[in-house]
């Protein structure tokens, strides 16, 4: 149902029942290595290529969703996914394997979440009894296409950021009463916002308004105060950015704490990991709320949360020529499925 | 950032650009230098080394030891690069280790490395230069200028 200017509220209740989260050896050595289903040890997975171990991560991803449901990928209606590579085609060509009705996504690092909100919509209202919706990077693959090669020295400044190996994937359905799993209830879906920014080593500074702007315009939307969130999580501002879209907010009117403003490139990885201002990538905020957040809202730690999603939506050709970053943000309230009364 | 950018921002993202940059971390400039002097200069001191080393036991002298001794840093540059040492060594020296002879060396290997998985004459053979390809393209153009430049002033006497 739409509400406000660009929000839905999901009134039936979509349920995330499986999730399937792959990573790198990086993320091994991360902060949050434990809520992760399969860790690679090795960026080439056994592949010839970075861009096939890219899809054997989503792959991957997809069968531990599926396996854990025991169900079988013929049960599926759709798949809504995507990553950063160009046309998509670790994505694609995971969807050619996997054999489910496809939709491919662009929204560089907010893929994700505009995934999540259209299964959650598609699902709402009948439109299939199983949606599976994710996003994948893959550092090495990512960082050829959009940044020197892996093993040039030159030197990134700290407000540069590091592409997170990783896919998420989770399955969505129809709620079932008494079923205890978490629930999508709104999603805000964004619009592009450009503020000029040039520097391709500096995506959190780019990505902040975007951020800042979605998360506005839901609480305008849903006539909701930010109190109503237990924690409300970006995708991959990192360091700077994620200071900058706090500023941003406040100055807005929203009154947010310090405490329940997160970023899920700042939780991945531990502080002696040479990322410099913090994770990134279309899997970062993918592997962080299927894996991580949604445990964390299974065990109780959190009531409610909102998960917003940044992308930069950039390419290696428009940086050349000297265009700005244009960036986009959606976002998906969360929360767990609890006896009405 | 040039100025003719500036003039095409609306007044709200000039505000924004202005609030953003007080979060921005600074590139720590001075600590930058230091490491790189040292880098760089240690990187010199093993190519003076070798360049002895050269001349001290093989029959060069100070004029024709060069190209031996540039092709033996590009060689130690290929071997740290593929063992993927050079890129942290230039996460930390910066200018140290990209400025030396053994940088560029870097930039060819690393995109070589890069694009092995795409075959050897449109992988490797398009893209090993990718990096280095300008600073070779301008580097000869530039020093074919000096020396155009040099041979007018001869001809014409004022030099």
């Amino acid at each position: 149902m739409l509400k406000g200017h660009q929000s839905w509220i999901f009134t039936n209740r979509p349920m995330i029942t499986s999730t399937g989260v792959t990573g790198g050896p990086f993320e091994a050595n991360g902060n949050l290595a434990e809520d992760f289903d399969l860790l690679y040890e090795d960026l080439w997975m056994g592949k010839e290529t970075y861009e096939k171990a890219h899809r054997l991560l989503l792959e991957e991803a997809i069968k531990t969703a599926l396996n854990k449901r025991n169900m079988e990928k013929e049960q599926i209606q759709f798949l809504f996914a995507g990553d950063l590579i160009n046309q998509i085609t670790p994505t694609s060509f995971a969807a050619r394997t996997m054999q489910i009705p496809y939709f491919g996504l662009f929204g560089a690092c907010s893929t994700s979440m505009e995934g999540l909100a259209l299964a959650s919509f598609v699902v709402n209202y009948q439109g299939a009894n199983y949606v599976l919706t994710g996003a994948s990077s893959h550092n090495a693959a990512v960082e050829k296409q959009f940044r020197y090669p892996t093993e040039y020295g030159g030197q990134k400044p700290p407000t540069a950021q590091w592409t997170i190996t990783g896919a998420g994937v989770a399955l969505v359905q129809p709620n079932e009463p008494g079923q205890v799993f978490p629930v999508t209830t709104a999603a805000t879906i964004g619009k592009v916002i450009d503020m000029g920014l040039t520097d391709p080593f500096n995506m959190g500074g780019a990505m902040a308004p975007a951020a800042a702007d979605t998360i506005i315009a839901h609480f305008r939307d849903l006539q909701l105060d930010p109190s109503y969130y237990d924690l409300i999580v970006t995708g991959d501002l990192g360091r700077v950015g994620h200071d900058t879209a706090f500023e941003l907010i406040n100055k807005s009117g929203l009154e947010l704490e310090r405490g329940q403003f997160q970023d899920c490139g700042l939780l991945m990885y531990k502080d002696d990991q040479p990322v410099q201002s913090g994770g990134s990538g279309a899997g970062c905020s993918a592997t962080v709320l299927y894996g991580h957040l949604l445990n964390q809202l299974k065990m109780g730690t959190y009531k409610r949360i909102l998960v917003v999603a940044t992308g930069a939506l950039l390419s290696p050709l428009s940086f050349q020529q000297n265009e700005s970053i244009p960036c986009i943000a959606h976002a998906v309230a969360i929360e767990m499925n609890e006896d009405k009364g | 950032m040039a100025t003719s950018k500036q003039k095409n921002m609306t007044p709200q993202q000039r505000n924004y650009q202005q609030l953003q940059q007080k979060h921005e971390i600074k590139r720590p400039v001075l600590k930058n230098c230091i490491k790189a002097f040292f880098v760089g200069g240690i990187i010199c001191v093993i190519g003076q080394a070798i360049s002895y080393f050269y001349i001290y036991y093989f029959d060069f002298t100070e004029q024709s030891v060069g190209n031996p001794t540039v092709a033996t840093m590009v060689f130690l540059s290929m071997l740290l690069t593929g063992f993927g040492v050079y890129d942290r060594l230039g996460q930390f020296a910066g200018a140290g280790s990209a400025v030396p002879v053994t940088g560029f060396g870097n930039a060819v290997i690393s995109a070589a490395i890069e694009h092995r998985t795409e075959g050897f004459v449109l992988g490797v053979g398009g893209n090993m230069f990718k990096l280095a390809g300008s600073v070779i393209l301008f580097g000869v153009f530039s020093a074919f200028v000096v020396a155009l430049i040099k041979t007018l002033l001869v001809i014409w006497g004022v030099l």
